[in-house]
């Protein structure tokens, strides 16, 4: 340990303001810059206005800061009812006096201009707007609108510099959006006169599948995440993904569950797998690897635990009507409510609605094991090094909260390849590989554990039996 | 009301009533107030009335009138509403935006 005088002072922290998205606060340190203008850009539809939104919101709502929302392009109206899918109730925080909502209407077909003005106008509405409610907050959505509004833009230019310094002076913690430019950041430049802060917001779409971004661009002053990370707006508002900055700080855990077969338990090293460990179950097709996750999952149910199960090739009816065949009744779990199924189909959206889907899932539910059947299906929405960038994550999120989570993954072609694996068995702690062999004539499953962390597994291959009764390993030695 | 009665352009006796916003007496709001006291004077005399109004003691006015240059004048009748801003220094485009034709003066 170093002795605190040979520690150079720190800086004292920037107070920040939480936005309450859940993420961004995460990349950010805290939150936005207190009582300072951000600036947040993007193109239309990217997601500016919603931001902004959320963070007026859930100042009123969850930090007892009010606010202020000016909006130069859309009426309260019209915003109201944007956000209202997001679960947000504008009218009734304005009822409540935590919001003001001011409409700045310019029409510049009805403007004359004959001489010097200045925008004192627009000072008076906020300084007003902000005294009404005692604002913390305010939201200025999207200020570059003025400009197309008024023909002065030097006048305009020299307001708006006027308009953030009395921001800063007041002490508002300010959102202000603006419209992407071409090569800056904002059409009008507005960067050069919002400088704490500047988040950049983007979003593409790529072979149909849409993909939203965030960066945060500059933040003086405080540490701050500098990748592109991916975001969600659904029905729970937006999200922000952290990427792997959680790093390989978890917990182990020494307490072992059954993987469902008990054969195939005394194959790793008679105890099963790690709780809050991952396992990877790969193998060509028809080798039994939904079967074997499925008895699995039927293990933790009987134990108690709750299991989401994400399908990405099958729907759950018909994955419960196999199993049943099999002699593994899922049906009484889902009625239980221990189990959970999520069928989606990978190309429905990119692998950052996925992901984020995964997060939300997992969040919602809290299961204690958690299992993908298959991931190879998302290599059809990304590439494999986004596939794995994704998992990694997945990955963690489900290690910090202790899940154990069961992958499986389909081999391409007939013999097992260990091509597209390479790069997720990595992050595997457990991984175990199924096959068919073919022994005179006759077909035969195969199942062996290629590793297992902190453990002493078998090294044999055995052979896998799929009966009406079950899944059956045998120790029949063959190698 | 007249304006039912009255054609695009507002007849030539017809009255104005005038609201010209302003934020405190400064230089710009006082020239504004100059201008159009001489303009009214020159070409609507008799028919006008100005009605001045502070937005900083009157603030809720301004969005209630959606006023956000300073200074405004908002041309109130006749109808419709229209909106000058700046100091009024150009007679002939403050003429232009009350609609007002010269040749009547």
């Amino acid at each position: 340990m170093q002795h605190s005088e040979t520690v150079a002072p720190r800086p004292r922290a920037i107070r920040k303001a939480a936005t309450g998205i859940q993420g961004l606060d995460e990349i950010t340190d805290g939150g936005l810059p207190y009582g300072r203008p951000t600036l947040v850009c993007g193109g239309a539809g990217s997601g500016k206005t919603l931001l902004a939104a959320s963070f007026l919101v859930n100042g009123a709502e969850k930090f007892d800061e009010p606010g202020v929302l000016m909006t130069f392009e859309e009426n309260g109206d019209e915003i109201a009812s944007d956000v209202a899918s997001l679960g947000f109730d504008l009218p009734a925080l304005v009822d409540a006096g935590k919001l003001c909502i001011d409409y700045v209407r310019i029409e510049r077909s009805e403007i004359e201009e004959t001489g010097e003005y200045d925008l004192e106008g627009l000072f008076v509405r906020l300084e007003h707007a902000v005294r009404a409610v005692g604002a913390k907050r305010v939201v200025l959505d999207t200020i570059e609108s003025l400009f197309s509004g008024l023909g002065n833009s030097n006048i305009l230019r020299a307001e708006l510099r006027r308009l953030f310094r009395w921001l800063k002076d007041k002490g508002l913690t300010a959102v202000i959006t603006a419209e992407r430019g071409e090569g800056t950041l904002t059409r009008q430049g507005l960067e050069e006169y919002v400088s704490d802060a500047v988040i950049l917001l983007d979003h593409r779409v790529t072979e149909q599948v849409s993909t939203r971004r965030l960066r945060v661009v500059k933040y003086r002053g405080s540490h701050h995440g500098t990748n592109e990370y991916p975001f969600l707006i659904d029905r729970l508002g937006l999200s922000v993904l952290p990427v792997t900055s959680l790093g390989l700080e978890h917990p182990a855990s020494v307490e072992r569950i059954s993987s469902g077969v008990r054969q195939l338990d005394e194959m790793l090293d008679g105890k099963g797998f790690f709780r809050g460990s991952t396992v990877l179950l790969s193998g060509t097709a028809g080798t039994g690897k939904t079967s074997l996750a499925a008895s699995f999952a039927a293990a933790a149910c009987r134990r108690g635990e709750r299991v989401l199960y994400f399908l990405f090739e099958e729907s759950p009816h018909q994955l419960i009507r196999n199993m049943r065949s099999i002699g593994i009744d899922l049906q009484p779990w889902v009625d239980g409510g221990l189990l959970h199924f999520k069928a989606d189909r990978p190309s429905r959206a990119g692998l950052e609605h996925h992901l984020a889907s995964m997060y939300q899932h997992v969040r919602d539910f809290q299961p204690s094991v958690t299992v993908v059947d298959a991931v190879t299906n998302l290599l059809s929405v990304g590439t494999q090094h986004d596939v794995r960038a994704m998992l990694m994550r997945v990955i963690d999120y489900l290690k910090m909260s202790g899940v154990t989570g069961l992958f499986s993954s389909l081999t391409p072609g007939k013999n097992e390849s260990e091509e597209t694996e390479a790069g997720i068995s990595s992050l595997m702690d457990t991984w175990i590989v199924m096959g068919i062999d073919e022994i005179e004539r006759e077909r035969h499953r195969a199942i062996r554990i290629l590793k297992s962390r902190g453990m002493a597994h078998s090294n044999r291959v055995h052979e896998f039996a799929i009966t009406s009764r079950g899944l059956r390993i045998t120790d029949d030695g063959r190698r | 009301m007249q304006d039912s009665l009255s054609p695009a352009t507002p007849a030539v006796n017809e009255n104005f009533v005038l609201r010209l916003y302003i934020a405190g007496q400064t230089p710009k709001c006082m020239r504004a107030f100059a201008n159009l006291k001489r303009i009214c004077e020159q070409y609507l005399a008799d028919r006008y009335q100005i009605e001045m109004i502070d937005l900083l003691t009157d603030p809720a006015l301004a969005r209630h009138d959606q006023i956000l240059a300073v200074p405004t004048l908002v041309r109130r009748i006749p109808v419709p509403v229209r909106k000058i801003i700046g100091d009024l220094s150009n007679t002939q485009r403050v003429l232009a935006g009350l609609d007002v034709s010269i040749g009547t003066a």
